[in-house]
């Protein structure tokens, strides 16, 4: 079965590829994501948040030095000591090296600031791509949705013009008008789009009166909404569509697909089942594909997107009545 | 080695580059100023650099320096050829070894930063006493007067040594040269191998101990031979100067640098010399030659090989015109004829038959690097012209007492105007050091200046005051000393101007930069009257700068370095603007490119941005103000602070006469309350609303700056406008107010107690019942409200029911101390005062908690208001258990001398008074109170009775109230250098109890690696992570089974730190309390110093127990674990958030994750080892019966 597939421009032999993740921080589960067949690799987010952070653990480090008879420093100096946006590109190197897929590199943020100057970094360390995502919360009253929109886009605008990267954006889904904020994402020049970022949401310590983060790990119920913002997108825009979010099953994997999905980006099931079951999944999706007959992936890439499918008013309002009524019906 | 000829670089590292390269062993051990020597080689080491001979020298940190100079003499026995570095305290725990290596014959040099050796007081500074110490070891001294020298003779002494057999200490003026940046033509490899003579390695090689040819050294010798053997070694002391003088003629060949054992400088006719060693040197002969250019006839010889002294090479020296001589000494020899080398020099003359023609004086100068300037040279020569010239004179200070100085001459103008000579005001936070030290850098590697950096620090860990002194011209700077006029003044605190006169050493005309918030327009109006006076006077170009802003828009924070820096270079006219402002970009890029982009990135935006900042003060032509700069200390200070304290805190303490001083170095406590240094930018406001009075913010605080009290209402009358005061909840104190109070210009604004503090508004969380607000505006009225809130009495000691929230109501006796921001440390030493402050003794070690302790000018031990408090000594580093016993003996013996005496007095004094003394009951605060009545009933008795017992008896009466000894000191004393004396201590039967202040490092001489250093963490010497466990002091000392032993983390469990104190206090015997103390050799903001404390309890690398024998002895586990015995979380969860750990996973991740592994499963072990003690019973035998129980 032909699988391949081209994202951001990189040609692959089949759309699975390993999301970012901490999977990226071991060499072996790197080298064993490859061995199960990865067809690329995004590394975990260099964070804005984090090149911050190190800026202040610079300073609060020199904070103390040259201030007392005694003694210039309190830390010993090594010789290799870097902060860790530099352990990041290095990082990228070391990838590069020891893996023969693409590296794909990821920068988060979300303010228009200091931190975007790390694409041409990136870039100058080998990535063969780069994934902006963009983590914006709207808690700013003063802004309109349309100052934040335009906030993106200027990001995406600056980025490109750092890089020759090919650049994708991983967005959240809560954008008002998804459709139109994609395309001047392409016209900023994106070359792709990652839907879709999954928040670290805030839990609440009652005991403590605090604000506790929890992560968990994605599950197919979360595949829907990437399905259907997949098919609004897909055939509309030039630009390459990657699903995030929600794939654990070849299943998963050939819907996303027909969504119209150049990519598919595995996390939670790899670190629940381990590098390995990229292979279940191609596999499956392999025979799923031979099962009905298909000649090749991209027979059925966008099959099922808004302007070919059957039914396109149920990715519209159409879809939000049928469940409604079907559950409705549950209750009855 | 780095090959590049021109460094920038200090004496320590210019001498350390020898060493290292022409040595295989390096046994070290950290003492100030020397530290940085071994420091240096360890991170070559580290990095792999290879000596001359291809190997890397094995560093070696030893326990204490008596451990190194074993070390090295075993190296030097086994073939090895051998370095190491010392100072001071350091150096005199050589002196055995010294013995043994030179009376051997073998080759090893010992550089040592000459430093003062403790005696009424320590000094960390530069003098000669430590080695004088050694001149009868039989080592060759070799000395240095700069950092160029320190390199120079290194190698020097490295070759004579080697064909020599005599042991050399090679020695330069601690700190002026040690740590004067200046630029070193440093030696090649090539040319370094050529000065070492290879048959010489070999013959050092050849003697090695050698079981295939084996000799045997060091027998014991009896009187019939010892005496001649000893007197066999005189050929090789003979012949050493003449060797000294041939590798000296050797190196002037290969480096155009000539040195002689004995330099003259000066007129060939000189009828007047000065005789002198060490950095003073330099500065006698730039002032010879200004004398001579007009029209004077004087001379300075300088000593290089001190020991062994070659009389002939001496007078062959000296001019033959020569009349007078002045020696002088940078050391003092009580009791003797004169110092050291005067009694040389007079001794030389007279074995040189010249005596008769030549008049020597002796004189002292600059102990504890009191500075010696041109003024100070030119009076001495001014002196040796007199009729009667003084002999055994001092200069640089007035003495009033014994009137032995000389006095001021005018200070002559020796660089004629063609150094540049710049002066900067900085905080240590701020990075001014850093920024010069680059800007030294910039200049010394990328022009033909010569340059010269030299920085004076105040004695604070937190917001020290740093003032660097920078100097630039066209010759090598010969001038040893602070800069006595500046062309530029840069003044980077804005405070300050209120505080120091900061333009006392401008230059008419000079270039004076201020960092300020306000505008170029309104900023002289705001200036107090001196400094507009100056201004005037001076004629100052005036430049302001507001570079807190600059740093605030461009992401650099606090640190306002770069941006100082870049108007330095703008303004000065040291180097043309636009090229300087590249060459800053350039190092920037050079300094922290590997570091990361986004630092330089930074850097660089700063440096762009602050010349649209820099703006020229239009100067009126007079004053506009008639505000002066308010008074350094409160009139209401005593007369001591007046008098004394007052001048030291204005930097002016050279001024003060040697009457001011007491003669034995005893000094009045309480002075530190005086000092209000208002170093915080924010301090914790107290919502009272919330507060749920759980008295922790006053438990964490480093620095007694925010109290607790509760008492009667009645004592609000008078209370300033704003004093908060709410009712008391606790039981203790029944219908008592409350309240919380900020010491506003004590407090450094570290945050611990807004961290710890439990009380969250329910409606806003985000608002606690401490929040940090800005300092300014909230000052004067705080002040007034802390001053209100100390005239409010103390609740009485024996209502106070001892838990963590009680001790906090007793009085802190420890105060606005200066050690850092956020002090793990401190927080122990306060709740001791607090919980025995009336009846302390302290015996302090050296390290942080004695400079902190006791580093003048003011001093944070204070007294109650009966006039009691901690008594506080620090003896030395290595014997702080010794001299603790030391003074439970005595207090054993005067109160033994007492029971007699009231035995033998009782009759009179009342057998029921006499028998309520000798049986008082003082386990707890009303017993203590009730026997101080009693001691008071004596007395009042005793007066009635007129013998010599009863006179004796009123002298030791105070006796009978109880005292208790704390051994305190860190890590570095108890685990290392003191452990043997501890341990001695620890196996007595004496109640002395121990408080190791563990931070897991030397914190006080920059982080040195001790044997409390947790596995994993990043030290120095153990810059990859230390891969050996943590000893278990706790451990060891619980083994005698009679110690008293606890482990506590005050962060994770404050109630069980109170409990173990008071235990401790209260068992018979010795006691050690082992306490977590977070610092900023951890790598992270102290203000998260508890929130450590706890993870490191939960992960089971600091479990917190207690060990009681007399528990034990009743049959029920002596240990019981009050916390951590099963670790909750891993130890990784604790390791992340302290760079030291961290540090090692960014420079080998591999490395990083094993030796987590490893100290996880150490973790598992010691917690398990602890749960097996904790159920440990031991059958106890009934005494007399001989059976069990």
């Amino acid at each position: 079965m032909d699988l391949s597939t081209t994202w951001l421009g990189l040609e692959l032999p089949h759309p699975l590829i390993v999301g970012a993740s901490p999977i990226v921080d071991d060499f072996d589960l790197v080298r064993r994501a490859e061995d199960a067949g990865a067809a690329a690799i995004v590394m975990h987010s260099l964070f804005e948040e984090q090149i911050e952070l190190e800026n202040i653990t610079h300073d609060a480090i020199g904070a103390h030095g040259n201030s007392f008879a005694e003694a210039a420093t309190f830390l010993p100096k090594p010789h290799e000591f870097v902060l860790g946006p530099d352990a990041y590109l290095e990082q990228i190197r070391k990838l590069k090296k020891a893996v023969a897929i693409p590296v794909i590199a990821s920068l988060n943020g979300a303010t228009n600031a200091g931190w975007l100057h790390y694409a041409k970094l990136i870039e100058d360390a080998g990535a063969d791509a780069l994934e902006l995502n963009v983590y914006t919360v709207g808690h700013d009253p003063e802004k309109t949705s349309m100052d934040i929109e335009q906030g993106v886009v200027d990001m995406v605008r600056r980025v490109v013009r750092e890089t020759s990267l090919p650049v994708a954006v991983k967005l959240s889904p809560q954008w008002t008008s998804l459709t139109h904020f994609a395309r001047e994402l392409e016209a900023a020049g994106a070359r792709g789009l990652v839907l879709f970022n999954r928040f670290y949401q805030p839990d609440i310590d009652p005991e403590h009166l605090d604000v506790a983060m929890r992560l968990h790990l994605s599950d197919s119920t979360e595949l829907p909404l990437r399905l259907r913002w997949l098919a609004l997108l897909s055939g509309r825009l030039s630009l390459s569509l990657a699903a995030s979010g929600g794939v654990h099953t070849g299943l998963d994997a050939v819907k996303t697909v027909m969504a119209g999905a150049h990519a598919v980006q595995l996390v939670s099931s790899l670190l629940a089942h381990g590098p390995e079951h990229l292979a279940v999944v191609r596999e499956q999706l392999t025979k799923w594909l031979e099962d009905h007959e298909y000649q090749s992936l991209r027979q059925a890439q966008g099959s099922m997107n808004l302007s070919r499918c059957p039914r396109p008013e149920m990715y519209e309002r159409g879809n939000y009545i049928k469940i409604l009524q079907g559950y409705t019906r549950m209750m009855l | 080695m780095s090959e590049k000829t021109i460094q920038i670089i200090d004496g320590n590292e210019a001498a350390a580059i020898v060493a290292y390269r022409a040595s295989e062993v390096l046994a070290i051990y950290p003492i100030t100023p020397s530290s940085a020597m071994g420091e240096f080689a360890d991170e070559w080491a580290a990095e792999g650099r290879r000596n001359l001979y291809g190997t890397v020298p094995i560093v070696q940190e030893m326990q204490s320096e008596a451990g190194a100079a074993g070390a090295v003499h075993g190296a030097l026995q086994a073939g090895a050829l051998a370095a190491s570095f010392t100072a001071s305290q350091g150096l005199l725990l050589y002196i055995p070894n010294m013995f043994k290596i030179a009376g051997e014959l073998t080759p090893f040099v010992l550089h040592v930063s000459a430093r003062t050796v403790a005696t009424h007081a320590l000094s960390i500074f530069g003098d000669h006493s430590d080695v004088m110490a050694c001149r009868t070891t039989g080592f060759a001294m070799l000395a240095s007067s700069s950092p160029q020298e320190a390199h120079d003779l290194a190698a020097v002494a490295h070759a004579a040594t080697l064909r020599a057999r005599v042991p050399f200490l090679h020695f330069f003026d601690g700190f002026r040269t040690s740590h004067e940046i200046a630029r070193v033509q440093c030696l090649t490899n090539e040319e370094l191998l050529s000065c070492l003579d290879a048959e010489c390695v070999a013959a050092h090689r050849g003697r090695a101990l050698t079981p295939d040819k084996p000799v045997l050294r060091g027998t014991a010798q009896n009187p019939d031979t010892f005496f001649q053997a000893r007197e066999a070694a005189n050929g090789y002391y003979q012949k050493c100067p003449s060797i000294v003088e041939s590798e000296m003629v050797k190196f002037g060949k290969l480096t155009g640098r000539n040195y002689k054992l004995f330099d003259y400088h000066g007129a060939p006719d000189a009828d007047r010399v000065i005789v002198i060693m060490g950095s003073g040197a330099e500065t006698a002969r730039a002032t010879a030659d200004w004398l001579n250019a007009r029209g004077a006839r004087v001379g300075v010889v300088t000593v290089h090989l001190y020991r062994p002294f070659s009389i002939a090479h001496f007078t062959n020296i000296l001019p033959n015109t020569t009349k007078r001589i002045s020696v002088l000494d940078r050391t003092k020899e009580p009791g003797a004829i004169g110092e050291p080398l005067y009694l040389d020099i007079v001794a030389a003359l007279a074995e040189a038959g010249i005596a008769a023609r030549i008049e020597v004086r002796g004189g002292r100068y600059g102990l504890s690097s009191k500075e010696f300037t041109p003024a100070m040279v030119r009076s001495i020569y001014n002196d040796l012209a007199e009729k009667n010239p003084r002999n055994h004179f001092t200069v640089g200070i007035v003495d009033d007492v014994t009137h032995l100085s000389l006095p001021a001459a005018d200070a002559p103008d020796v660089f004629d105007n063609k150094v540049f000579q710049s002066l900067f005001y900085g905080l240590g936070s701020d990075g001014t050091v850093g920024a010069n030290k680059n800007t030294i850098k910039i200049i010394g590697e990328q022009t033909s200046l010569h340059v010269q950096g030299y920085f004076v620090y105040d004695s604070k860990k937190s917001g020290a005051i740093t003032v660097s002194h920078l100097r630039f011209g066209p010759e090598p700077l010969r001038a040893p000393y602070l800069i006595q006029e500046a062309d530029f003044v840069g003044c980077h605190q804005f405070e300050f101007t209120d505080r120091f006169d900061v333009l006392e050493l401008a230059k008419p005309g000079a270039v004076f930069l201020l960092n300020t918030p306000y505008d170029a327009a309104r900023i002289f109006d705001d200036l107090p009257l001196e400094m507009q006076q100056s201004i005037v006077d001076k004629r100052l170009k005036f430049w302001v700068i507001d570079a807190v802003k600059v740093a605030r828009d461009t992401g650099m924070g606090a640190r306002i370095n770069t941006i100082m820096q870049t108007c330095f270079f703008a303004i000065s006219g040291v180097l043309p603007r636009a090229e300087a402002i590249l060459k800053i970009k350039q190092s920037i890029e050079k300094t922290y490119g590997k570091k990361g982009a986004e630092v330089v990135k930074r850097n660089q935006e700063a440096i762009d941005r602050t010349l649209d900042y820099l703006f020229e003060v239009n100067v009126p032509t007079r004053a506009t103000t008639s505000r002066r700069r308010p008074p350094l200390v409160s009139p209401n200070a005593p007369d001591f602070v007046q008098r004394v304290t007052a001048v030291m805190l204005a930097g002016k303490g050279d001024l003060l006469p040697v009457s001011a001083f007491p003669p034995d170095g005893t000094w009045p406590v309480g002075t530190a309350k005086w000092e209000k240094r208002n170093i915080a930018s924010e301090i914790p406001v107290w919502d009272s609303s919330i507060c749920i009075q759980c008295n922790k913010c006053a438990m964490v605080c480093p620095h007694a700056a925010i109290r607790v009290k509760a008492y009667d209402s009645e004592c609000l009358a008078g209370a300033p406008e704003g004093f908060k005061s709410v009712l008391y909840r606790g039981n203790e104190f029944p219908e008592a107010n409350y309240t919380v109070q900020v010491a506003p210009e004590d407090c450094t604004g570290c945050q611990a107690c807004v961290v710890i503090c439990p009380a969250k508004d329910k409606a806003n969380p985000r608002h606690k019942a401490l929040d940090m607000a800005p300092q300014r505006p909230l000052r004067d009225a705080e002040r007034e409200r802390f001053d209100f809130f100390l005239q409010i009495p103390e609740a009485p000691r024996e209502n106070i029911k001892l838990d963590i929230k009680g001790a906090q109501f007793l009085e802190p006796l420890f105060e606005f101390s200066g050690a850092c921001g956020g002090c793990g440390e401190t927080p122990y030493i306060k709740l001791l005062t607090q919980l025995f402050g009336d009846r302390l003794l302290i015996a302090n070690a050296t390290g942080c908690s004695s400079i902190y302790g006791g580093n003048l000018p003011t001093t944070p031990y204070t007294t109650n208001r009966d006039g009691r408090g901690p008594a506080w000594s620090n003896s030395l580093f290595e014997d702080n258990a010794e001299f603790g016993l030391g003074m439970r003996l005595a207090l054993e013996s005067r109160y033994a001398d007492a029971t007699n005496l009231l035995k033998q007095l009782a009759p009179r004094v009342g057998d029921d008074l006499a028998r309520a003394l000798l049986e008082a009951d003082q386990t707890n605060e009303s017993g203590v109170a009730a026997q101080r009545e009693r001691v008071l009933a004596l007395r009042g008795s005793l007066r009635a009775i007129h013998t010599n017992e009863a006179r004796r008896l009123e002298g030791a009466a105070d006796h009978f109230v109880k005292k208790t000894v704390w051994l305190v000191g860190g890590d570095g004393w108890a685990y290392d250098i003191g452990f043997g004396g501890l341990d001695h201590v620890l196996a007595s039967p004496w109640n002395v109890n121990i408080l190791v202040l563990d931070t897991g490092v030397y914190s006080n001489t920059g982080g040195q690696q001790s044997k409390a250093t947790p596995l994993g963490a990043a030290a120095k010497f153990a810059t990859a992570g230390k891969s050996i466990s943590k000893k278990d002091l706790g451990l060891i000392a619980m083994s005698y089974g009679h110690v008293y032993v606890a482990q506590v983390a005050y962060g994770a469990k404050d109630i069980q730190t109170v409990k173990a104190f008071q235990e401790a206090d209260a068992h018979a015997g010795p006691s050690i309390i082992i306490a977590y103390s977070h610092c900023i050799a951890h790598g992270y903001d102290l203000m998260y110093g508890t929130d450590q404390q706890r993870l490191a309890v939960e992960c089971g690398i600091w479990p917190l127990y207690r060990v009681d024998p007399s528990r034990g002895a009743t049959g029920e586990p002596a240990m019981q674990i009050d916390m951590g015995g099963t670790p909750k979380r891993s130890v990784k969860e604790y390791t992340m958030n302290e760079t030291r750990f961290r540090m090692v996973e960014k420079t080998d991740p591999k490395r990083f994750e094993n030796l987590q592994m490893e100290a996880q499963r150490d973790a598992l072990r010691r917690t398990e080892i602890y749960r097996q003690l904790a159920e440990l019973r031991v059958q106890q035998i009934k005494a007399g019966s001989g059976t069990t129980s």
